[in-house]
């Protein structure tokens, strides 16, 4: 067996990099997303280096990175979850849906893109980053917040919107027939249900088949499992995206905390190579003429997503800058922007330089708007008794001591 | 003393109650093991002002610290209002001849005079177990009676 060293080495430094800027982003609890995504724009032609050894890997690395970044998104989906933020934000969802769809659609409309470009570019400016969202709630120590409900319910129903917008864009944009994606939307949704109706009677015996008490057999065996039903689903034209999210869908329970914890260094290490691959994709050339419109995009979608997070908190009883600090969190869009755009990449050479722009100003101004809006830090308590707050609207009793 | 209980997505729970200060608490137990404890303001009643973080292992620690002195205490009480009788706590021991055997077999009363008036397993307390409550190791037997009761009911779990 040959080994190559420039490959080694190119691949090498490109983690380095990558691990320096990811270390430089968690201190100052930026996404390191945009970053990656920036590391593979220098690195792309154009740029200030080449990779031309280590960029097949990259390509390579990139299919397996939004497959496992799907897995994982299908592996968070919960039903119970679900249906408690059924229960009291379906209003949010349907405005979320409303406002920020309809101007991706229009700048698409805009930009002469095709059916499929405008369908793709509103998925794009729709969907916030669950995973960054999530991420900065934590490293903001807002996870107690009152509004933290709000915002996270709103991020499950945006995920799961994906279940039944992913596969009919797939089909689309492989170049299939209005029904062939009515027909991919049915295969999903009958998958979808007989995966819930089967981890239910049967979640038991599929936890049995999954979870090994080794986590190397473990691994193989979700990772096999997602790559062969990816496969499937790409050879069918459903993307392998798409297949990869209903495994995780598919695993619940018991099974899917095992296999989240299982796959996550693998998840984390190729969604860096996607991020990178994307980047890598774009040329700074293409990009540039695209800025003014990204920005333009990204200024009205920031607001947007704003008064999203504003109706959503209010819906919970939570007060003016408990709203703020809702919206101006759930303005961040980041890896779902990238892949919805990846599926649809052939139908327009503008679409993926232009929401990578559309990612990167809003990855990196997001976490610094939000923080801007918790404002100073509280004063400091002052001695003697309090009169307590009502208990929040979204809350039960959960037991009498 | 009410609890509220808040569902957060893909997080975990959020737990709150009011103590006797008036101070807010909350207590965020998330999916993966760990706690946040919070305090509310009173400016913002909606911002929580993060106090500490715990990990699983943390946790249990400070569970155990703020549980236990309460079960013993209560039982000291009841015991200081009746001369000569006496509360104590016997681990059931992995070598324990009980250990995994039902309560009725120890026959603990009939030898000892004692009688065992709880089993504390874990977080769970069995209050007045019958005897065919089943003991595993690492159970915690609260047994009163007098002080040679106890220590006779000691001696039967060690075998």
């Amino acid at each position: 067996m040959d080994i190559s060293v420039a490959f080694l080495l190119e691949l090498g430094l490109i983690l380095v990099v990558l691990s320096v800027l990811g270390s430089w982003a968690r201190r100052w609890t930026f996404s390191p997303v945009p970053l990656y995504l920036l590391t593979g724009l220098a690195l792309g032609d154009g740029g200030f280096a080449q990779v031309p050894e280590a960029e097949e890997f990259v390509v390579v690395g990139a299919s397996i990175g939004v497959v496992l970044l799907l897995l994982a998104l299908g592996l968070e989906f919960s039903v119970a979850e679900f249906a408690a933020s059924m229960r009291r934000h379906v209003p949010s969802a349907g405005v979320d849906a409303l406002l920020n769809a309809l101007p991706g659609a229009a700048a698409g409309w805009l930009l002469g893109l095709n059916g499929v470009g405008v369908l793709a570019l509103a998925g794009a400016t729709y969907i916030s980053s669950s995973g960054i969202v999530a991420r900065l709630l934590n490293d903001l120590r807002r996870l107690g917040n009152r509004e933290t409900p709000a915002v996270l319910a709103v991020l499950v129903l945006e995920d799961f919107a994906m279940a039944a917008y992913l596969p009919p864009l797939a089909v689309l944009a492989a170049g299939g027939a209005r029904w062939q994606a009515a027909l991919g939307t049915l295969v999903a949704v009958v998958a979808l249900a007989a995966a819930f109706t089967g981890s239910y009677r049967w979640g038991r015996q599929v936890s049995r088949a999954v979870v090994h008490p080794e986590a190397e057999q473990s691994m193989l065996r979700v990772l096999g499992l997602t790559l062969v039903v990816a496969a499937l689903a790409e050879a069918v034209h459903v993307s392998a995206a798409v297949g990869a999210f209903l495994v995780g869908l598919t695993l619940t329970g018991e099974a899917a905390d095992r296999a989240r914890a299982v796959m996550e260094p693998l998840r984390d290490l190729f969604a860096a190579v996607f991020f990178v691959a994307i980047g890598l994709s774009v040329t700074l050339s293409a990009m540039l003429p695209l800025l003014p419109a990204a920005a333009a995009l990204a200024a009205v979608t920031a607001a947007t997503k704003i008064a999203t997070g504003w109706y959503a908190a209010s819906r919970d009883g939570v007060a003016r800058r408990g709203r703020l600090r809702a919206g101006t969190v759930l303005m961040i869009r980041g890896e779902f922007s990238i892949i919805i755009v990846g599926l649809a990449a052939s139908q327009d050479p503008r679409l993926v330089p232009l929401v990578s722009a559309y990612v990167l100003l809003l990855a990196l101004t997001g976490p610094l708007l939000t923080r801007f809006f918790a404002g100073a830090p509280l004063p400091p308590r002052r001695d003697g008794r309090k009169t307590p707050g009502q208990p929040p609207a979204d809350s039960r009793r959960a037991r009498d001591r | 003393m009410d609890v509220n209980e808040v569902l957060l997505p893909g997080v975990g729970l959020r737990y709150e109650f009011v103590n006797e200060d008036g101070d807010r608490i909350g207590v965020v137990a998330r999916r993966t093991g760990d706690f946040e404890v919070v305090l509310y303001g009173e400016g913002d009643p909606d911002e929580a002002r993060p106090v500490f973080r715990l990990t699983g292992d943390e946790a249990e620690t400070l569970s155990q610290i703020l549980g236990a002195p309460r079960i013993a205490e209560r039982f000291a009480d009841l015991t200081r209002e009746v001369p000569g009788l006496n509360a104590g706590q016997i681990e059931v021991l992995p070598g324990s001849p009980y250990a995994g055997r039902p309560l009725g077999d120890s026959r603990a009363r009939t030898l000892t005079g004692a009688s065992i008036v709880a089993v504390v397993r874990g977080e769970e307390v069995i209050a007045s177990p019958g005897p065919e409550r089943m003991l595993h190791a690492g159970d915690v037997l609260v047994a009163i009676g007098t002080a040679e009761g106890i220590i006779g009911v000691e001696r039967l779990f060690q075998g």
